[in-house]
């Protein structure tokens, strides 16, 4: 791997969140400085920043980008104990032109009474949907009825989790088989002992989300939590960043008609559980086809899992900072980075000074260089 | 089966990590975003200087690898469509022709890359170059272990053959010798060539004898003295018997045959020949299949699979099939010296030499560092059946697993991703929802694009896919207010509830500004009008137009009327269709509406006039209107007509 491109991310403090649209085109930066930035790329790769205006009056935990069906929308969540929706008019022609855009405060969600840790929207066949999360403990479901008046959102649900939450994902799968879950972490120091991922489901008939199961295995703090992509399977998958990396699989078990009440009973099985960040882990997200499950831990490090054909789980890369600092050249894109050749390989991938990565491929050219004998 | 626990390449971003201790990240189309930050901030904080796009080594951008990949995605294709009917075994020829098809892609390309290397002479297009002769090495690499596996598993050779086959491949993989032979050959005195024994002995290690007899023949003339000897030379190197595949001589013959001449040598090494001249000594070894002999010219060999080539041409040319690998894995013990470790193409070639698939491809997996070679190959296997044969139940799994990774990596590809649709189709457990998460995610910068991805959809029965297409495209169109182009990807993802949207808006600005835009579209709208109660309306009220304009005044008219009865009419709009209704009631010549007509435009009015605050001008104009109509009406058809 190498680093292909670096973007000046020009904000006044630490960023939080940095979060890819649907299509990959476009992306949201947050920041301490209670700003977002939003950036376009362009079609020759290079990212401009074509919005950026201050969004709280507090850090901006976490910012996400609505399906593109409902048009161009972003939620934030802030510690100022608030979460907003913004949606992108589309500007002046002179604006358009300067490669500007304009995104303006849609609503305002003000019912929590703690710093909102997390904000994400449902899958889109539910709806135009948005999940928070909140120190204080709950878990708030608003919708927009009317998907082309996003100022109006009505609190739905509100579920009461008991201990302070810090992440929530809800379960990506469409299949009519599976009604709507969402599944929060919870990184509660006060309470030992008690689980700290909880699982909700949506029931049609009481028209409320029920707690269908909680991971008592999982007692320490929670720092982040995902579904992985579905890919037509009768069970889910779930990773949990916490003082490691776990990965759960859910599998829903057949209820017979009499007890069709309720919420969906699960066997739940361990998957795999890494510890070499050696420390607590902070982040974990899926790829598109859930087959590379990312994390990043105290220890500095984003490590990439994969499984393999036979369900082994195994880390098949590392990306960490070296710890210098930047040379002061200009940062936007590296000298040789043109479309036309590949990214030039940083100087641990070169032939030269193959240490670590390009290992192998240094030395099959090293090897097969004795051979062609030029 | 152990599991090869290797260790994770790292790579290190510069410039992060030294003021804040974590790494954020964000997975994208084809790469990861990587940013400094501090998941529990606490006392000092310092701004974040940059966000990192970090990629996998894939050289899917580079243009002269995407003709590898558009060729081979050709060849693989083709061999999807094989038929089934046909029982393997007799398949055998079809498979190993496919087989030479991606070995020839590959060789085309690595010749392109070569020549590119070879013209580019910029300074500071160094690192490019070096990039460019490390692709042509891995290239070179991969076809040399898919030529093996050709070798070995497709092609299958019995005994006999099979040593005709790992010559043929050898003296492709080393090509070096004619360049020598022809350049010592054409020099002014050949034997007094350095390079000139070295020529000879090359050519007799890869068992191009008369090649060699060739060359030896400049020795002979030269050297009166010694006639005798290189005479016997070349009759022993004339006699040596090659097995013929085609001929009548079984592999029992030909063995007896070679035993015989074997012995021969073995005598005229005994009878020390050739002891005066050393060199042919030396030959007279490698002919008995000396080893000893043969690793005094290691740098000749370069390989310890040349070396195990050579070994077997002169010790055991009938070898069979399994008795390769132990042969193989001596041959590397004595060609590689203590020191040295096993690289991993030589642990990839002997696992080869051992019939372990399995472990060829899993090593070719972690080694190469890119699934294109892999995917290929495990399918070219699979379609041979011979992943099953190897006893892997998971074999089609296999197969399943690394073509999906290959086509998820071409995905992120502007150009390439229309590629990945036919992998994706041909993988019958997962390629379907793979194909849908991934076409979903395809950026739709342009019509043209999106309808690329529509069809494709389309073909394969993808509904929901095409409905979010259609629906993204419709909203923002309607975002930057182009409303035909909203309306009519509305229709096309039969989306009633926007497409009524829209059509109010056309409907609003209708009354704004007196006209419709977009009359192409919606004059034609056909049955694609029933889709929403309120676009029916707005094409049956653009028609109404249409026939006014033209005169139709009767039939306008009519329309008028039925488009107020059928309760398609926003209510907002009744004034306004009244309004419309005017003129048809004041004519004078026609005589459009009946008695019962004008009661029902009456009906009409009396609600209107009831609702919302109208002009009173336009209100009197109608009543009178009406009244006078309704006069006539009664007027008209009361009369009998004399």
């Amino acid at each position: 791997m190498f680093v292909a491109r670096s973007i000046a991310a020009d904000h006044k403090d630490l960023i939080h969140d940095v979060s890819y649209d649907f299509h990959g085109r476009r992306m949201a930066t947050c920041s301490s400085d209670q700003s977002v930035k939003v950036w376009d790329k362009s079609d020759s790769g290079e990212w401009h920043c074509t919005a950026s205006w201050k969004t709280h009056s507090g850090s901006v935990w976490r910012v996400t980008w609505a399906h593109p069906e409902f048009g161009q929308v972003l939620a934030s969540c802030s510690f100022d104990r608030t979460a907003a929706v913004w949606e992108e008019i589309v500007g002046e022609s002179n604006d358009k032109q300067r490669g500007l855009s304009h995104w303006i405060k849609r609503t305002t969600l003000v019912d929590s009474r703690t710093s909102v840790t997390d904000v994400k929207f449902a899958p889109k066949h539910m709806g135009l949907v948005l999940a928070t999360c909140s120190a204080d403990g709950v878990v708030r479901i608003y919708e927009a009825p009317d998907v082309m008046n996003l100022s109006q959102w009505s609190l739905q649900h509100e579920i009461s989790c008991k201990l302070s939450c810090s992440c929530i994902s809800w379960n990506p799968s469409s299949s009519r088989a599976h009604p709507p879950m969402i599944s929060v972490g919870s990184d509660d120091n006060n309470v030992t002992y008690s689980g700290k991922v909880q699982i909700y489901e949506y029931n049609e008939n009481t028209r409320k989300y029920a707690k269908a199961e909680t991971l008592m295995t999982v007692t320490d703090p929670v720092h982040d939590i995902a579904f992985a992509p579905n890919l037509g399977r009768s069970f889910h998958v779930l990773a949990i960043a916490t003082k490691d990396v776990r990965i759960f699989k859910l599998v829903p078990l057949r209820r017979d008609s009499t007890t069709s009440s309720g919420p969906t009973k699960f066997e739940v099985q361990l998957l795999a559980q890494f510890d070499s960040h050696n420390s607590q882990v902070w982040r974990v997200s899926w790829n598109i086809t859930s087959t590379l499950l990312a994390s990043s831990g105290d220890d500095g490090c984003v490590r990439l899992w994969k499984a393999n054909y036979m369900d082994n789980w195994k880390c098949t890369g590392i990306l960490r900072g070296d710890g210098s600092p930047v040379n002061g050249s200009s940062v936007q894109g590296l000298a040789l980075n043109t479309p036309g050749s590949s990214g030039a390989p940083t100087p641990q991938n070169s032939v030269a000074g193959a240490a670590s990565a390009g290992r192998y491929e240094a030395q099959l050219i090293l090897r097969m260089a004795d051979f062609i004998e030029r | 089966m152990e599991e090869v626990d290797v260790e994770p390449t790292t790579t290190l971003i510069p410039g992060v990590g030294l003021k804040q201790k974590h790494l954020g990240f964000e997975w994208g189309p084809g790469d990861i975003l990587v940013y400094e930050t501090n998941f529990r901030p606490a006392g000092e904080r310092s701004g974040c200087p940059s966000v990192h796009v970090v990629r996998k080594d894939e050289d899917i951008y580079s243009p002269i690898l995407r003709k590898l990949f558009n060729e081979s995605h050709h060849i693989f294709v083709g061999l999807q469509n094989i038929t089934e009917d046909v029982p393997s075994k007799n398949k055998k020829p079809q498979f190993v022709s496919i087989s030479k098809n991606y070995r020839s892609v590959i060789r085309a390309c690595m010749e392109e890359l070569q020549h590119v290397a070879g013209v580019t002479c910029c300074a500071h297009l160094v690192l490019f170059v070096l990039r460019l002769h490390s692709q042509v090495s891995i290239l070179l690499a991969t076809e040399l272990i898919w030529n093996l596996c050709e070798v070995l598993f497709i092609d299958a050779a019995p005994a006999g053959c099979l040593l005709l086959h790992l010559l043929d491949w050898v003296r492709l993989h080393k090509a070096d010798v004619d360049e020598k032979a022809k350049e010592v050959l054409q020099s002014d005195s050949p034997t007094n060539h350095l390079a000139y024994w070295d020529v000879v002995i090359s050519f007799i290690l890869q068992g191009r004898v008369d090649e060699a007899r060739h060359v030896l023949t400049k020795q002979a003339s030269v050297q009166a003295a010694s006639r005798t000897l290189y005479q016997l030379m070349d009759t022993l190197l004339h006699k040596m018997p090659v097995f013929n595949p085609s001929g009548t001589q079984t592999l029992t013959e030909f063995d007896m045959k070679w035993r015989h001449w074997h012995e021969e040598c073995d005598r005229c090494l005994q009878d020390k020949s050739f002891a005066s001249n050393p060199h042919l000594e030396t030959i007279c070894k490698i002919l008995l299949g000396d080893e000893d002999a043969m690793l005094e010219h290691k740098e000749l060999l370069g390989t310890w699979y040349h070396f195990l080539v050579s070994r077997l041409l002169f010790s055991h040319p009938t070898v069979k099939p399994a008795e390769l690998h132990y042969y193989a894995k001596s041959s590397m013990d004595m060609f590689l010296d203590s020191r040295s470790v096993p690289e991993p193409l030589d642990s990839i070639l002997l696992a080869a030499f051992e019939f372990d698939l399995h472990q060829v491809i899993k090593d070719c997996s972690i080694a190469l560092n890119n699934w294109w070679f892999v995917a290929h190959l495990t399918d070219l296997l699979d379609h041979c059946k011979l992943l099953q044969s190897h006893n892997l139940h998971f074999g089609s799994n296999l197969r399943e697993f690394l073509v999906l990774e290959y086509a998820s990596g071409l995905v992120s590809h502007h150009s390439l991703w229309q590629l990945a649709v036919d992998y994706f189709d041909h993988c019958p457990e997962f390629g379907r929802v793979y194909l849908e998460l991934q076409l979903e995610r395809v950026p739709l910068e342009t019509e043209r694009k999106a309808l690329k991805v529509l069809r494709i959809c389309e073909q394969r029965h993808m509904t929901e896919q095409v409905r979010s297409i259609c629906k993204i495209m419709a909203k923002r169109a309607l975002s930057n207010n182009r409303l035909g182009s909203a309306l009519s990807w509305s229709i096309r993802a039969k989306d009633a509830g926007f497409a009524t949207l829209i059509s109010e808006r056309f409907l609003q600005d209708y009354c704004t500004r007196g006209s419709f835009s977009d009359l192409d579209l919606i004059d034609n709208l056909g049955p694609a009008m029933l889709l929403s109660d309120r676009l029916t309306f707005l094409g049956k009220y653009r028609e109404f137009h249409r026939l006014y304009g033209e005169n139709k005044f009767t039939e306008a008219g009519k329309l008028l009327l039925s488009l107020m009865t059928a309760k398609i009419a926003p209510r907002s709009f009744w004034m306004t269709l009244l309004t419309d209704a005017l003129p048809l009631l004041e004519q004078k010549e026609v005589h459009i509406y009946t008695h019962t007509h004008t009661h029902t435009l009456s009906c009409v009015f009396v609600c209107v006039f009831q609702g919302e605050d109208v002009e009173t001008a336009k209100l009197e104009l109608l009543r009178l209107a009406l009244a006078r109509n309704l006069a006539m009406a009664i007027v008209k058809e009361g009369t009998v007509e004399a």
